[in-house]
């Protein structure tokens, strides 16, 4: 492994030139229409790699994780409210294992 | 209105956010764990980063043994949407606005839900509103990391298998609700979620740890999509 505070510093330093940069040096918009389209897109695409399928294979037992991840759909879909999703996912896991 | 109310109301907003953050970062502390950091370390990186899934990502990629190029990539990728969201605040700005200023905004002011309350805001955007918030929140998120550390070893499995999927909950807090106004995002969700799955089973991507995979699969898709449906206002991120 190397050095945590290595990883941790270029962390930090990647994170914050990304959010500093259109805020200081370039401030004018982005013209081009497919880097535009390009940023846009990338939240989406990255989050849902993240999430699925390592979602359902980060608890105990499968069916705890899928069980979390179809209700996190659900409740996402109805109620977009971050913290009620989180709470809810994690309630769904807890119950499910205290039966397996 | 003097900078002192404004920084107050900021720091009313900024306590249901806070509050949000704690819970999420529990299990953000969780994975720093199963990374193999120390409360310390994860503690460090949620202070300086105040980045979810940017974090995670790291995460991932250090429990991988990436390289810090590696590292490198995968920060920037898992964080583009802040640079548009950036990109946003800046038009928000008073030009006069110092340098002093925008460099603190840049750390302070730059998350999903901190930006998401900025950019509410009628008119100039006043940073202090933005340094209230952060003022607040930022302790929540870090408070949390290092009590999921800690209590990772400490609380029972059953608790921890538990939490574990919370920030996962976030994400998808992200990506459904948006998936249901936008068809084409849904579209993107889908395949990105198919694709995901499948890379998990072909030995293409054997040779790649997850967070390369994470790299490869983001860059290819977003790339075709913009390719495919071009938005007309990139940025609309308001």
């Amino acid at each position: 492994m190397n050095n945590a505070y290595v990883y941790i510093f270029i962390m930090f330093i990647v994170t914050y030139i990304i959010r500093v940069l259109p805020l200081t040096i370039m401030r004018k918009k982005i013209k081009n229409k497919i880097i535009q389209s390009f940023l846009y897109y990338v939240p989406y695409v990255t989050l849902s790699i993240m999430t699925f399928p390592t979602m359902m294979y980060a608890t105990n037992s499968l069916v705890a994780g899928v069980s979390a991840f179809v209700l996190g759909l659900f409740i996402a879909w109805f109620d977009g409210s971050l913290f009620k999703v989180a709470i809810s996912c994690s309630i769904v896991v807890f119950i499910i294992e205290l039966f397996i | 209105m003097s900078k002192i109310s404004v920084f107050k109301e900021g720091m009313k907003d900024g306590i249901p956010i806070g509050l949000g953050y704690f819970a999420v970062a529990f299990s953000l502390g969780i994975a720093a764990r199963n990374a193999g950091l120390t409360a310390f370390q994860a503690t460090i990186s949620s202070m300086l980063c105040n980045a979810s899934a940017g974090q995670y990502a790291g995460y991932t990629l250090i429990s991988a043994g990436g390289t810090y190029l590696e590292m490198a990539l995968v920060t920037a990728i898992a964080n583009a949407r802040y640079l548009l969201m950036s990109f946003a605040l800046s038009q928000r700005l008073n030009p006069k606005t110092s340098l002093v200023h925008r460099l603190l905004l840049g750390f302070s002011s730059i998350t999903d839900e901190l930006f998401g309350i900025a950019i509410l805001r009628q008119g100039y955007l006043n940073p202090y509103y933005s340094y209230g918030a952060f003022s607040v929140a930022s302790p929540g998120w870090a408070l949390g990391t290092m009590l999921g550390v800690i209590a990772g070893n400490i609380l029972p499995d059953r608790v921890v298998s538990a939490l574990s999927v919370a920030l996962y909950g976030m994400f998808l807090a992200v990506i459904i609700p948006a998936s249901k106004t936008n068809k084409i995002i849904r579209l993107v969700v889908i395949v990105s979620f198919i694709l995901s799955f499948l890379s998990n089973y072909i030995s293409l991507f054997n040779f790649m740890n997850s967070g390369t995979k994470t790299i490869v699969l983001t860059i290819v898709l977003s790339l075709l999509a913009a390719i495919i449906f071009p938005v007309e206002n990139g940025d609309n991120y308001e």
